[in-house]
Parts: C-alpha cells; structure tokens; sequence
C-alpha cells in the first residue's frame, strides 16, 4: 500500500552546507497494518510524514502509494491524492477555532473528491463519543476532545493511509490511552493502515510492528558512523 | 463544506474587523449612490420641468439661462423688461387688434398683424409674463388665463394644470375686478391661504415693500411636481395697476417713431386697464403654430435689437451638461476614491490577519485543499466584505432618499421610493465592487497561495 523506496530528504542550510535528514533504503505498509515509528527529537520522523503525505518532497527516491508514485505528481497532484486517500492526525490538534467539532470534521472530506457525505461526520464525531459535542467549537472543548476531533476529522474522508504525528504529546496520561485505542481501533474498523510517530515506549509497546528511523535512516548512520 | 461557508467562518471569527471593513464599504458605497441620486434628482427636477409646454421665451437681451431659469424656475432675478408690443407681434391680426382695442392707448399700425402672427403663430400661442413681485418667499406671475388653459406639464408636456380647488382667474369679473389670484399647491399649503382669502403681494424682493391692492384667491393648483407649485399667478391686468408696474418714462425716440396712433379706450366698466403705452413685460411664452418654426423665428428674434428668443429646452440641457454634470462627475470621482479606500481597507484587514492565519491555511492545505483552493477562499471573503458592505450601503443610501422623499417632493415634485432613483451607473455598482475586492483580496489571496505548509503546522 505505501513503499518507500532510496528516499533522501536533505535541506540547504543558511551557511550554504547542506543537512541529510532521511535516507531510507527501503520501507513499507500493507493496507490496514499498523506500524509505529520511533526516533529522537529532531531525528526526521516529521519530514518523513510530510513526504509521505506529499505536504513535501523529497530530494531524491520513491514513494509509491496506492500504486501511485506521489513523488512524480505535480504540487496540485499530490495535494489530489492527500485529500483523498491521506489522513493526518498532529501533535497540537491543529483544529481551526471558528469552525465546530462537526465542521471541521466535515473540513476533512471538503478538499477530496467533493462527494460530501455529511451522516458520516456526524457518525464519526459519535464515534469517538462527542455526539453531543457537535455543535462546540474547539475552545469549548478539552484537549483529550479536541484530539479526539482531530482523529474523526483525520478519518473523515475515508483515507487508506493514517498518518499521525505523536498525537498522544500533548495530551494528559489518563487521555493518552484512550487516544491511541481509538486510533487503533478505528483504522481497524476502516481497514486504514496506520503509521504513528512516537517517542514513547509504553505506546510502541502495543504495536505489532515497530520501526525506529535510526534504523531506517541505515545509510545515513553509516555515513555518520564513518 | 462549501468554500463559502469556509469563507463566512474565517470572518466570523474575526468578527469586529470584518463588520468595521463592511462598515467602510457600506459608507463609500452610500456616499457613491447618494451622491448618483442627487444628480439623478437634479437632472430629472430640471429636465422634465424644461418641457414646459411651449418652444420659445422672448425676453429683453441678455443671458438666455437667465431668462429661462427667471421665467420657467422663477429663479434668479429679473432682466430688462420688455414693451408690451412685443407681446402684441405673435397675435395674429384680428387677435393683435382685438387686444389693442381691448386695452387702448398709443401704439403704430394697431389694424396690422403681428410680425409673427400669420405665418408662424396661428394655432399655437402667446402668453405675457411679469414678474418682479412676491408673495412671502414666493414669486409673483402676472399673467394671462391663457396660462393654465394652454400650457401643459409632465414629461410629455401632456397633463393639464387641474384645480385642487377652485378656479382659474378671469381677465375681469364683476365681483373682484382684475384683481384675481391663483395659488400653487405648496403656496397655499405654506402660506396657509385658502379660496376666498385675500393676498397682497410685495414689490421687487420678499422683503420689499407692499402693495396696497389685494388679490381674491379663486383658485389652488393641484400639485404638479413643477416650479409652479411654487409660484402664485395673478391676472396681469390686476399686476399692472399696482404701484410701480406702469412705465414711468417712455424713451422719447420710441414715442415719436412707434406710437404714432392713438386707440381710444372702450367706455364699458372692464375698461379701466393700464394703457398700451405704459406695459412692460418680462417675457412672452411661445408655441408656435408648428414646432418647426421655433428654430427660425428664434432666429429672427435675436437679430432684433432689444428682444432675445431661448429655448428653454435647450437652456436646460446645455446648463446640465456645462455646470451640473462637471461638478456631478467631480463628486463622482471623489465618492470613487472613497470607494477605492474603502477596498484597500479591505486589503489591510485581511492581509494583517493572515500571520494568525497562516497555520489555519497549512491545516487546510494538510488536509488536502490545494494552493489556488485556499486562495479562492480569500479571494471569497474580500468579496463577501465588499458585497454585503456595498449592498448594505446602497440600501442604506436609498433609505435615506426615501426618508428625506417628503421634503424631495416638497421641493422638486419627485417621489423617493426605494428603487426610483436607481440609475444606470448603480448597474456598474455589483461588477465594480467586485472587481474592486478581487484586487484587494489578491495580495492576501497571493500570502495565502504562498503559505508553506511544513513550516506552519
């Protein structure tokens, strides 16, 4: 469903040298596999996500998604194929604060294909269990909501691929299990493949697949190392 | 979730900027259309009073705006006056003579017919006019009856002047003379005179001094919508026999060379009329038999040495075109530039808040929407601003036409409703905003197309 194929991502730096961030030889997904990947702060994970989700584009490599090679599509392309088969859960929510729960759920499937199913917002939004919360705009609700908000709204047009930028950070412990069930298990119900970035253990530990950028990034550590 | 409604979140939630910037469309908008309405309003108050239902006035020479705006506005004041021969040259002859007879006094060939009496003016006619005297704020026609039985009023110079009560004057009556009066509508509304009451008219300017003769009023106008709701007519025989209308000094030259015969007046009662030879007069309206004569015979007239011949019509529209049009298209401009103001500010709200915005653009973006997507959505809102400010200002501004309407009426005879005075330019209003907010929507459009995304999320 999504191989990344001698992906390198390097950034000119303001002295004129330049910054290798991701040098990933190899790595894939199956449809509705989940996968975590660990790294250090500042190690790439988030460049990664944005490659992948085409916000970016790498220096050189493939990226095939859905038997689709994003990295050959234009700008307007790849924003074709992120509003239509990409969902993006981030770190801060990222909700817009003059829209409601349901409205900015409904913002997920606005950019897509325009078949806009509107049961299905609100079926998501009672979901993740703020059916009553429809009309609330995201300052009046709680961080673990809002979140939860971002997670239907991430989910809403249907995606085959989630991908999710430590959404558990700024969440409080009690909410951060609840968080990732309901990412979990919705993927599942949806057949969604699921790449999640994280640095926690305990969160990795649930997974059945772990990978670490270090790991991925071999190349690049073997520059580093000689 | 249409753009739209995207849009109409994004000022929503920027609340009072959005409804101060609406507000400064809404008044550049109203000033605009206020200032369209008045000319609007001068032109059609002056345009469809200048068909006044006759094609030439003959005054003394001088400026022919100034006679037409004296005689048909009854502004301005006064020019020379005019001998009452030249009134007695667009009769034809047995009118010419009958006159003659009828009043008495000296004057060369009374049997002839007037210059222009046979050929041009049989079927049409002549009506004397003086004026110079005033009743409160006022005018003062002495005339002729022929005035309301001839002239006609409206667009087509087609409605007949109809009494709101009343009747017109007569050239004598045994009950009250020569001295007679007619009131239009807003005299007797404002002056508060009614059929039967007595008026006394004052010499040269509101404030002059009285005559001592009182006018029977016998009739009041309905309202016309004319300057003649504005003016109080009186029987010309009556204007003449009060204290300063006769001539006081004939030029000798004319004495000996024209007034070489003497008519002697009729014994009967109606007699006692100002002589021929001490009657001046203001102007003479025209209608000749055939419009196509006007041109000719005002020709003619302007050779003369001491008469002039305008066109009232024409007067008008070059007045229009000379002074009101440059001083209408002048505020015009400047209404334009407070438009142009008003859009920039649009420009400024919205540009100064896309830095807050900017991560809101990367959301959207994540999810999908594409860089002309996010800019269309701008380019929304700068127009949303300006429409729902331009339309609420054009509301605004014919709302306060129709509350001042009494008073527009009151003065010129036209109606304000909502919609009457929308003219053509207002049709631009729609496309020129438009094209106005997406000029100014462009360079946040453009801030908004160039967002980086990775950076703002």
């Amino acid at each position: 469903m999504l191989e990344l194929t001698q992906l390198t991502k390097t950034f000119r730096l303001p002295d004129g040298g330049e910054l290798k961030v991701l040098d990933v030889a190899h790595f894939h997904l199956q449809a509705g596999e989940q996968t975590i990947l660990l790294g250090e702060s500042g190690g790439g994970k988030t460049t990664l996500l944005h490659c992948i989700a085409g916000i970016m584009q790498p220096t050189s490599g493939s990226i095939k998604l859905d038997n689709i090679e994003l990295t050959r599509l234009s700008e307007s392309g790849r924003d074709r194929v992120r509003a239509a088969k990409i969902g993006y859960v981030f770190q801060s929510f990222n909700l817009l604060p003059g829209f409601t729960a349901l409205e900015n759920v409904r913002l997920g499937m606005t950019f897509g294909d325009g078949k806009h199913d509107a049961t299905r917002a609100k079926s998501l939004l009672e979901r993740v269990g703020l059916g009553e919360r429809l009309g609330h705009k995201p300052a009046q609700l709680s961080v673990g909501q809002q979140q939860r908000v971002a997670v239907a709204r991430a989910l809403a047009n249907r995606p085959k691929l989630l991908l999710a930028d430590e959404p558990t950070a700024n969440i409080d412990p009690q909410n951060q299990q609840r968080i990732i069930d309901l990412i979990r298990l919705t993927c599942q119900e949806e057949n969604v493949a699921l790449l999640m970035v994280t640095h926690s253990m305990q969160v990795a530990d649930q997974f059945p697949r772990v990978e670490r950028l270090e790991t991925l990034n071999q190349a690049l550590a073997t520059t580093k190392d000689s | 979730m249409s753009l739209f409604k995207i849009a109409w979140r994004n000022m929503q939630q920027r609340g009072l900027a959005t409804v101060l910037t609406m507000f400064s469309m809404a008044l550049g908008v109203c000033l605009v259309v206020m200032v369209l309405s008045i000319g609007w309003l001068i032109q059609t108050s002056f345009s469809r009073n200048s068909n006044v239902g006759y094609n030439l006035i003959v005054g003394a020479k001088g400026s022919p705006l100034q006679l037409t705006l004296n005689t048909v506005y009854y502004l301005s004041r006064t020019i020379e006056v005019l001998p009452y021969d030249e009134y007695l040259e667009f009769l034809p002859k047995d009118e010419r003579t009958a006159e003659i007879q009828k009043i008495g006094g000296q004057i060369a060939q009374p049997d002839r017919a007037g210059r222009y009496g046979e050929t041009f003016m049989k079927g049409g006619f002549a009506i004397p006019v003086c004026l110079g005297d005033y009743f409160g704020p006022f005018r003062v026609v002495g005339t002729k009856p022929g005035f309301f039985e001839n002239l006609r009023y409206g667009e087509g110079a087609d409605l007949k002047y109809e009494f709101a009560q009343g009747r017109n004057f007569v050239d004598y009556s045994e009950e009250n003379g020569f001295f007679e009066a007619v009131l239009g509508s807003h005299v007797a509304a404002e002056m508060k005179i009614k059929v039967g009451d007595e008026i006394k008219t004052t010499h040269g300017d509101p404030e002059g001094e009285g005559h001592g003769q009182g006018f029977k009023v016998v009739g009041i106008l309905k309202s016309t919508g004319t300057p003649n709701d504005r003016a109080t007519f009186i029987n010309i025989e009556g204007f003449y026999w009060m204290e300063g209308h006769a001539r006081a000094i004939e030029p000798a030259e004319m004495a000996q060379q024209e007034r070489t015969e003497v008519v002697a007046a009729p014994a009967a009662a109606n007699a006692a009329r100002l002589p021929l030879e001490k009657r001046d007069l203001t102007a003479v309206l025209i209608k000749p038999a055939n419009g196509m004569y006007a041109m000719s015979m005002e020709r003619d007239i302007n050779k003369s040495l001491r008469a002039q011949a305008a066109s009232p019509i024409r007067e008008i529209t070059t007045m229009l075109e000379n002074f009101v049009k440059p001083i209408n298209d002048a505020l015009l401009a400047l209404t334009a530039v407070v438009c142009l103001v008003s859009a920039i500010s649009i420009l400024v709200s919205i540009y100064n808040s896309m830095n807050e915005r900017r991560r809101d653009i990367a959301v959207m973006r994540a999810l999908g929407a594409r860089r002309d997507v996010v800019m269309a959505i701008i380019l929304i809102e700068s127009l949303l601003i300006a429409i729902i400010g331009g339309g609420a200002g054009w509301v605004a501004a014919h709302l306060i036409g129709m509350a001042f309407s009494p008073a527009v009426e009151y003065r010129t005879g036209i109606q304000l409703g909502l919609l009457t005075s929308v003219t053509t330019y207002e049709l631009w209003l729609i496309p020129g905003l438009m094209g106005l907010a997406t000029l100014a929507g462009l360079i946040p459009a453009m801030a908004a197309y160039r967002t980086d995304v990775s950076r703002n999320l």
